[in-house]
């Protein structure tokens, strides 16, 4: 919000000189009109018009893919729409979320804690990082969704083996992100940290921790959508439970509109979450950001 | 110990804070980047360390500052042994080193706050050394907000308000554009008669060196050894443009021009 009272401040000065200028020079007068943005055209290049735009282009899109029909089992926007409705309206979805947000939300909690924890302990000690890069390589690479069966054998059906579905999924892109943004912080700076005396712990504190924050927050964000991928996966595949199980049951009896619904709602959630971590991160880490953007 | 020890048995009235005695340094083993370095920095003169792109200033400066190890060889500030850094020493880098996410106020007082001192007080001395380097005003904007010479002087308000014996500084003028490097030039010379201080400067241009130092350190390029130490005997009390029109300065510029020559084939 800061930034707009900056930004006309700057503006009106320059149109100002800019219509002064082309009133005493009528030759040019044509151009210089031409290069001043009108309220118009400010209001169609604002962020949020365009974002809202291509919002409304994206959902018109689904509108016509859905009448063609692209698929007999593809609702149109409007469909899902009042599905999601009716499903707002009777509770479900309501009830559905409570259950899914458990496991997603311990598991998120936990690998954020716990992932940030060991990435940065790896980035800033050498044994750490032999000992548990390995770990985490491998498993961002191997495909995590072939490991639920052995999970589901050594924990069960319960909340405990979805939480874990949810950490694996989530992890380890947190520890990566975690241990690059420690290991890559600018030398200079801990050489100055040091030359002015500070201790180890405040060379981490006060320089190491605040200039890795972007990119382990970068992470954070990455392994929250998924983390949210690994909550959908483990209701679809362990036991049909909230949100997976009414995609999973409206998929059964071909209620298509209730199922998109569902999806749907899962992804807006997940972006507005992912947003509001953003807007944390600015907030609490990044006081340069908020004075001027 | 050695020569150039019992040859300062006329030692001129100064000390020296800094003496530097017969130091190496080998980078991982294999390149030899300072080979049996000797030499003083007297106390309240601006020394410099002059020399081709890579022959080791930045590395003598750092070993002095107490962020390198030095393979052999030792380094002595006001008496003791360097083994790290200290109160007595203060650097300002070559890349500014300023901390993005706080603001000129917060990155100038670090060194005060790092040596626990109260924070209405850090920050009435920062405020001070702030307004000393010209960015009154400035207190509370970000380093992007910033020009490259402005940064620059937030970290040499940040190593003046530490209030150390000896301040260094590497390449500090490096990112500026001609005319902002002479107005600095310029108020780092009033800087030196004002402040009680011992300034070892590194530079690798000869103007700049000739205009601004007491002492000029010459380094010959890989493994960096002293070529040679000038005194240019310049009075500065005066106009200070008139310096670079001074016969002294300019034949010292032309004689260590002659000397470099040498090394460039
Ligand atoms: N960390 C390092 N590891 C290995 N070699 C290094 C390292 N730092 C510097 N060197 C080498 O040591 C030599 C001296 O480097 P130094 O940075 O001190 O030079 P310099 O005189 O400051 O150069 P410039 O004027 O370009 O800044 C160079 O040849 C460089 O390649
Ligand atoms: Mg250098």
């Amino acid at each position: 919000m800061a930034e707009h009272p900056n930004q006309l401040e700057v503006e009106p000065a320059g149109f100002a000189l800019a219509r002064e200028r082309s009133a005493g020079g009528p030759s040019r007068k044509g151009a210089l009109l031409d290069r001043r943005p009108g309220a118009a055209t400010r209001f169609f290049t604002h962020p949020v018009t365009l974002r809202i735009v291509s919002a409304a282009a994206l959902c018109l899109a689904w509108q016509w893919a859905g009448t063609v029909p692209i698929s007999p089992a593809f609702p149109t926007f409007t469909e899902t729409m009042a599905a999601l409705w009716a499903m707002l309206a009777d509770g479900s979805l309501f009830a559905a979320f409570a259950i899914t947000l458990q496991p997603l939300l311990i598991g998120l909690v936990v690998s954020a804690i716990l992932g940030v924890a060991v990435g940065v302990a790896m980035g800033l000690d050498e044994r750490a990082e032999w000992f548990a890069s390995p770990i985490f390589i491998v498993a961002q690479a191997a495909p995590l969704a072939a490991l639920i069966p052995l999970i589901v054998f050594a924990y069960g059906i319960g909340l405990t083996s979805k939480t874990l579905v949810v950490c694996i999924m989530a992890m380890p892109v947190i520890v990566l992100n975690s241990f690059a943004a420690v290991r890559h912080t600018p030398v200079s700076l801990t050489e100055m940290g040091r030359s002015f005396l500070a201790p180890r712990r405040k060379v981490i504190s006060r320089i190491i921790l605040p200039a890795a924050s972007p990119v382990i927050f970068a992470g954070l964000r990455l392994g929250c959508a998924s983390g949210f991928i690994g909550a959908i996966l483990a209701e679809l595949l362990i036991t049909p439970t909230g949100v997976g199980d009414i995609i999973t049951y409206s998929r059964s009896i071909a209620d298509y509109p209730s199922m998109y619904a569902a999806i749907l709602s899962i992804i807006v959630f997940s972006v507005v979450f992912i947003e509001a971590i953003e807007q944390a991160e600015v907030i609490l880490f990044r006081p340069e950001k908020r004075a001027s953007p | 110990m050695n020569a150039p020890i019992a040859l300062t048995a006329a030692r001129p009235v100064t000390d020296s804070v800094v003496e530097v005695r017969n130091l190496d340094k080998i980078y991982a083993g294999t390149v030899q980047a300072l080979k049996d370095i000797t030499v003083d920095f007297p106390r309240g003169q601006l020394t410099s360390l002059l020399g081709p792109s890579g022959c080791g200033k930045t590395t003598l400066l750092k070993i002095i500052a107490g962020l390198l190890p030095a393979s052999a060889g030792e380094v002595r500030v006001n008496g003791k042994v360097v083994s790290g850094p200290g109160p007595e020493r203060a650097f300002v880098f070559q890349d500014f080193a300023l901390m993005p996410w706080a603001s000129v106020i917060k990155n100038v007082t670090f060194g005060l706050e790092m040596r626990g001192m109260a924070k209405a007080e850090r920050e009435e001395i920062a405020r001070r050394s702030i307004a000393r380097v010209g960015l009154a005003g400035f207190e509370n904007r970000y380093p992007h907000e910033l020009s490259g010479g402005m940064r620059q002087r937030v970290g040499l308000a940040r190593a003046l308000c530490v209030d150390a014996d000896v301040v260094m500084m590497d390449e500090p003028f490096s990112a500026v554009d001609e005319q902002n490097r002479r107005k600095f030039q310029e108020e780092l010379l009033t800087l030196v008669a004002q402040e009680k201080k011992t300034f070892i400067f590194v530079t690798h241009s000869i103007e700049e060196a000739v205009y601004v130092s007491d002492r000029i350190v010459l380094l010959s390029p890989r493994p960096g050894r002293i070529a040679e130490i000038i005194e240019p005997d310049i009075n500065r009390d005066g106009d200070t443009e008139a310096i670079r029109r001074h016969p002294v300065y300019l034949d010292t510029v032309d004689a260590i021009w002659y000397s470099l020559k040498t090394y460039l084939d």
